[in-house]
């Protein structure tokens, strides 16, 4: 695995650490106008450390974390299987693609009120969303990755004798992994803002309700160490799949 | 290996194109971009659809998917799988098809040093020369034990030197392994060096079909010409034995030394890409002559060279830059070797 084509780069660094300076200073010397309630960035990094010894972000962070993980994993596999489907057999395409091209523009939260009456408040609710979430972009990306490998490949795969299945298993697919990674990767930090925007308006339990909670009790020291805890989630889960794309396809890309 | 016939094949490429092709022989198809040379291969090895009848020794084939064809294809690109090492991409199309894993270790193996590939086999597509993906793709394509060879110009994008290693190298596997082969090319001086039989394309038609020297002494029609290069074709009247399968002929008032092979020569033939233009004397006296330029013909890429020798009119096709740089012009003394190799005779 080549990993030297994205060195790290030390000098990224810099702009962050300036930047906590310069949020230090200005809640400490009070310069926001209008009474604006900014904790210092010591202040939140205390708070963050307190949830975490209290146990208080376990309890919260851990079933977001399981329902995005269920509710990705599902959602892709689905959409890659669907996705693979439209782009390998054009009657698949035609007979769904209508259909999906009706579903897709829909945002996912706007499933809620449905789900929440057809399946009520339960852990199933935000595995449903992310679900839906993740699936309609996937299989889309799915697609198009399927149907942009040169047919070359097929043809040259047929006239060595390969049976269609092994054809789409063996070549197709595999070749088709750096488009549906681009789509893995865009959905897993989209996966994590549903989730959050699905805790606070309709789940009792995981960080968006800790944030909400947060909020009635106008903790703006525990709104942003959550707001830090999703952000480092988002882009571990686009980092883990980067990493996981590297390591499947920088051997022959 | 079979007879491949095709009977009148007609498609967007292909005009009620007929060619036979001969048990265990290397035809070459020859013919301008656009001519239908690929689509022919294409319908040989049921990558398009088309109408008329494609048979394998007299069996017709046209029902039969591309997978059951027994055809091995190596394509203009190569098409190797990018994410396949080179001991994958050879063993691709073993696998699943009722071959034991030791089976395919032993086939990929013995194509590995049949090819002299071996130390490439666990480098992936990206990693490799042009020369050696060009191997490599021989190599997958052979796999399966093919009936038939398909060959798209796969060696267009190489240097002339690494060209020819390859072209003696194809032509020795073809023989030894003795599979029918169809070869693509748009060169005659490449389609003349491996062909035991060309044929000329024009037009999704085929114009002529005969041996190197049948094609060389009787150029096909006006058009094909442009691209297959006419051939300075000379009379002879007399020829001499020297033996070594050498003779002398008296060609139009010059006596050339040429191969000879037990008949008496009628014609003598040579491409103008093989008549060799100096303004210095070579260093050899065979079949050097002095002449001069008579008139030029500026092509895209070289320059027809009209040679007056003797009374005889020799065609010499020079690149831009080697006649630029010999600072020649009409009316320029010359020299000009025929060489003796390149030479083809007719009785």
């Amino acid at each position: 695995m080549n990993l030297q084509r994205h060195p790290v780069n030390p000098w990224g660094a810099i702009p962050v650490v300036l930047a906590l300076a310069l949020w230090e200073l200005v809640a400490r010397l009070g310069l926001l106008p209008g009474g604006i309630i900014f904790p210092p960035f010591s202040a939140v990094a205390r708070e963050l450390y307190e949830l975490a010894r209290t146990g208080v972000l376990a309890q919260n962070f851990l079933p977001s974390l399981k329902r995005v993980l269920l509710g990705f994993v599902a959602g892709g596999l689905a959409g890659m299987i669907v996705g693979t489907a439209m782009g390998w057999k054009r009657q698949v395409n035609e007979t769904l693609g209508p259909i999906l091209s009706l579903l897709y523009p829909i945002p996912a939260l706007a499933w809620l009120p449905l789900l929440m009456i057809w399946i009520g408040i339960s852990e199933f609710l935000p595995v449903a969303i992310v679900f839906i979430c993740s699936f309609f972009p996937i299989c889309y990306t799915t697609a198009t990755g399927i149907r942009n490998v040169d047919r070359r490949y097929v043809d040259a795969a047929r006239s060595l004798g390969t049976s269609e299945p092994r054809i789409l298993a063996e070549v197709v697919f595999p070749l088709a992994l750096p488009d549906i990674f681009t789509g893995l990767r865009l959905e897993a930090g989209m996966a994590w803002r549903v989730i959050i925007a699905a805790e606070m308006v309709a789940i009792p339990t995981g960080m968006g309700a800790l944030m909400m909670r947060s909020e009635s009790l106008i903790r703006v020291d525990t709104i942003i160490a959550c707001l830090f805890v999703l952000s480092i989630m988002c882009f571990c889960f686009e980092r883990a799949l980067f990493l996981l794309e590297q390591k499947i396809t920088a051997e022959w890309r | 290996m079979p007879t491949v016939e095709l009977r009148g094949i007609r498609n967007f490429g292909c005009q009620g194109t007929n060619l036979e092709i001969q048990p265990n022989q290397l035809l070459v198809l020859l013919g301008p971009n656009g001519a239908g040379k690929t689509t022919i291969l294409n319908v040989i090895a049921g990558l398009v659809q088309y109408e008329g009848g494609v048979y394998f020794d007299g069996a017709p084939v046209d029902g039969l998917p591309a997978r059951d064809r027994k055809v091995g294809y190596v394509f203009q690109d190569l098409v190797l799988f990018p994410h396949m090492d080179v001991r994958s991409n050879i063993a691709f199309g073993l696998r699943g098809n009722g071959h034991t894993e030791h089976e395919v270790i032993a086939r990929v193996s013995d194509l590995l040093d049949l090819l002299a590939i071996s130390h490439l086999a666990a480098r992936y597509p990206t990693r490799l020369s042009v020369g050696e993906k060009q191997r490599v793709a021989v190599a997958r394509a052979l796999a399966p034990h093919p009936s038939i060879l398909l060959l798209d110009e796969p060696f267009n994008s190489l240097d002339s030197q690494t060209s020819l290693h390859l072209r003696a190298a194809l032509k020795s596997l073809q023989r030894e392994l003795g599979i029918t082969t169809v070869f693509v090319t748009h060169d005659l001086a490449e389609a003349e060096e491996i062909a035991d039989r060309i044929a000329i394309i024009e037009n999704g038609v085929v114009e002529r079909v005969g041996t190197p020297a049948e094609v060389l002494f009787s150029p096909p029609g006006p058009r094909a010409r442009d691209y297959v290069g006419s051939s300075n074709v000379l009379g002879c009247v007399t020829s001499k034995r020297l033996g070594f399968g050498l003779a002398v002929a008296d060609c139009g008032g010059l006596c050339l030394v040429v191969p000879q092979n037990g008949k008496e020569i009628r014609k003598v033939a040579i491409s103008p890409r093989d008549v060799r233009v100096s303004v210095q004397r070579p260093s050899t006296d065979v079949n050097v002559f002095e002449g001069s330029i008579r008139a030029t013909n500026r092509l895209p890429g070289s320059v027809m060279t009209h040679i007056d020798v003797d009374g005889a009119d020799i065609v010499a096709e020079l690149p831009h830059s080697a006649y630029e740089s010999s600072r020649l012009s009409p009316g320029t003394p010359v020299f000009i070797e025929l060489c003796l190799t390149k030479l083809r005779t007719s009785d």
